[in-house]
């Protein structure tokens, strides 16, 4: 990176030498403004929208989550946590806990899922074949379209009806004779959410397959080679050369799905829209805006926050020291 | 355009011709016939699976509403018609075009906004730019509902069009984030100090040298950003339902209202789907590669 030509202002630790240091400084100060403020001038609008659009209204929405606003004409007074206390303990039939152990299901569902596919594929196509590009492309395609309109699409795939009542994949199940595998799907009150998933696995595999190919042909051919020379078989070349280098990428594709499901709503919506079976905190905010329980949206959404700033603060630090380090 | 997209794609689409790699090393390497023969089956069995929903999109949405009954609703339609297709437009048709004036605005903006800061910050590094540039990240990752309420009463209050104007605002701002990151991978990777050097010698202030020299080797930075933007602005569920209503929001709340009826007409609701796909589908065949590349930017560094 460019060093900063600008010579740090020490402070001067003799008398005599104060005045001239102290003039010097103020040059320094007049020259460090020319350099460099045209460009904070130039990123300035930015800054001030995120400041004010970031973090600025998320200090309004804990400003809210700390108050008593719990309806259209409530006064803004300071209630402090207890709007926090009462998702945790009194929330009617445990909803808001419900929606967290939804929230959980999901997850790992759709982080094992999308990560196994993910890497098969990557796997499947590493070694350049022919026909790998159409493959790929296709694999790859579910990203570009919305969860709205893939959730028109799987909402008829999961179809609940069952035996003779069956339509979507239970009708191919029963056409099949595979009939325990008929379920109800997303209308499961257990494993909903599990069901829930398979959208966005189907949706976000192909992303991850192509972070893994990118992770697979970075890494040098001599590698591969000086493993093949001292005797690794294939199995081991993958488990004990190429895996450990891929660490970096399964770290970064575990942080963007994981908070990418911490904030999903637009599929729930669409598939089975707000419903006991398969909410979760980001649908829950928006059910108890439409009752004007403002507190309280505000508290689940800080919750909300605070379940995605763990997973991503940690990791744009660490990213900001690799890249000093660089 | 060369391949100087974010971060190397990993040559998306066959149109992009494969890197030239070295033979490959004898043995352990080479899959046996069987093994490809495997490979080849496992490869087509997730191709099929991966392209059944988009199966049963088109083929439903070429069926009459009520002939979709229990039995054949796998098969093709008996009779071919496009009555759910009028039927989804007379739904979608305003709200389609109204995205576009979503949509192309707010590609156009955050990707400029995008352009500056990932400029400065890359290349005008000033003391404590790194820790700026962490804090304008985070606002990529943040769940949006912890600032949907308050940004409700701002739009309100600013006095923001409701509808397509304040869309436009909000998506402007929220895009400056992964804009900022793209062009900052962008410059740092593709651009060499020397030329910002030079231009400094020669006495460009920054402005001129972003304008005369950065802008016009900008564009695949500015491709793959305006992709992007495009791409997440007509696909935006959530700022929509919040921001605006099925009279003057974008197509996936039109979607959502024809879609989500207790008895839903599935014909017209794929055939919906399917025409709010269709812009960012044609994005994805015609410029997949740069598409990609702003995915893979999306993981903050490859």
């Amino acid at each position: 990176m460019t060093a900063s030509p600008t010579p740090s202002p020490t402070t001067a630790p003799l008398e005599p030498a104060r005045a001239p240091a102290q003039k010097f400084r103020r040059v320094s100060a007049h020259g460090r403004v020319r350099h460099w403020g045209p460009g904070l001038l130039l990123l300035s609008p930015s800054l001030v929208l995120l400041a004010v659009f970031v973090y600025g209204l998320i200090a309004w929405t804990v400003r809210l989550s700390l108050s008593g606003q719990h309806s259209a004409i409530d006064k803004q007074t300071f209630e402090g946590t207890k709007t926090f206390t009462n998702l945790f303990t009194h929330d009617i039939s445990d909803r808001f806990t419900h929606s967290l152990g939804n929230l959980g299901l999901f997850t790992l569902v759709f982080l094992l899922g999308t990560l196994f596919m993910g890497v098969l594929w990557a796997l499947l196509l590493e070694r350049k074949i022919p026909g790998e590009g159409i493959f790929r492309a296709i694999y790859l395609f579910p990203m570009a379209v919305s969860f709205v309109a893939s959730g028109v699409v799987w909402r008829w795939l999961m179809n609940a009806g069952t035996g003779d009542r069956a339509g979507g994949l239970n009708a191919i199940f029963h056409g099949l004779g595979l009939t325990f595998l008929e379920n109800p799907w997303v209308l499961d009150p257990h494993w909903g959410m599990a069901a829930m998933a398979m959208p966005a696995i189907w949706q976000l595999s192909g992303y991850v397959m192509a972070l893994f190919l990118a992770g697979f042909r970075g890494i040098p051919a001599e590698l591969r080679e000086a493993a093949a020379m001292d005797g690794a078989g294939t199995f081991r070349l993958y488990r004990n050369v190429i895996f450990p280098q891929l660490t970096p990428t399964a770290l970064s594709v575990l942080i963007i799905l994981g908070h990418m499901s911490m904030k999903m709503f637009d599929l729930i919506m669409s598939v089975t829209g707000p419903g006991w079976i398969t909410e979760v905190p980001a649908v829950y905010v928006w059910q108890t805006l439409l009752t004007s329980d403002f507190a309280k949206a505000a508290a689940i959404s800080v919750i909300l926050l605070l379940l995605v700033a763990v997973v991503i603060v940690p990791y744009l630090i660490y990213n900001n020291r690799v890249e000093r380090r660089s | 355009m060369t391949s100087t997209t974010t971060t190397p794609p990993p040559a998306a689409l066959p149109a992009v011709a494969p890197k030239p790699r070295k033979a490959k090393p004898s043995g352990i390497n080479r899959r046996s016939p069987a093994g490809r023969a495997v490979t080849y089956v496992l490869l087509l069995f997730f191709l099929i699976v991966v392209l059944m929903p988009a199966y049963v999109l088109v083929v439903t949405s070429f069926k009459n509403g009520r002939d979709i009954g229990v039995n054949g609703q796998w098969g093709l339609p008996t009779v071919w018609t496009t009555i759910s297709w009028a039927k989804a437009w007379t739904a979608l048709g305003p709200s389609f075009f109204r995205t576009f004036e979503l949509a192309i605005p707010v590609a156009l903006i955050s990707s400029f906004l995008g352009a500056a800061n990932g400029f400065v910050l890359a290349r005008w590094r000033f003391p404590g730019a790194d820790v700026v540039f962490t804090l304008i990240l985070f606002g990529m990752f943040i769940p949006y509902q912890s600032v949907m309420i308050p940004l409700r009463e701002v739009v309100h209050s600013i006095h923001l069009l409701p509808g397509i104007p304040t869309l436009i605002f909000v998506h402007c701002v929220y895009g400056i984030p992964i804009c900022t990151l793209i062009f900052r991978n962008y410059y740092a990777t593709t651009v060499p100090v020397e030329i910002i050097e030079a231009s400094r010698v020669d006495g460009a202030g920054l402005l001129r040298t972003f304008a005369s020299v950065i802008l016009p080797i900008s564009i695949p930075g500015f491709v793959v950003t305006i992709i992007w933007q495009f791409t997440s602005a007509w696909n935006d569920y959530l700022f929509a339902i919040f921001l605006s209503n099925t009279n003057n929001g974008p197509i996936t709340i039109a979607l959502n209202a024809l879609a989500g009826a207790q008895s839903p007409d599935y014909a017209a609701s794929m055939a919906g789907a399917l025409i709010a796909s269709l812009p960012t589908l044609v994005v994805y065949v015609v410029l997949g590669r740069w598409f990609i590349g702003g995915l893979m930017a999306g993981s903050v560094k490859s």
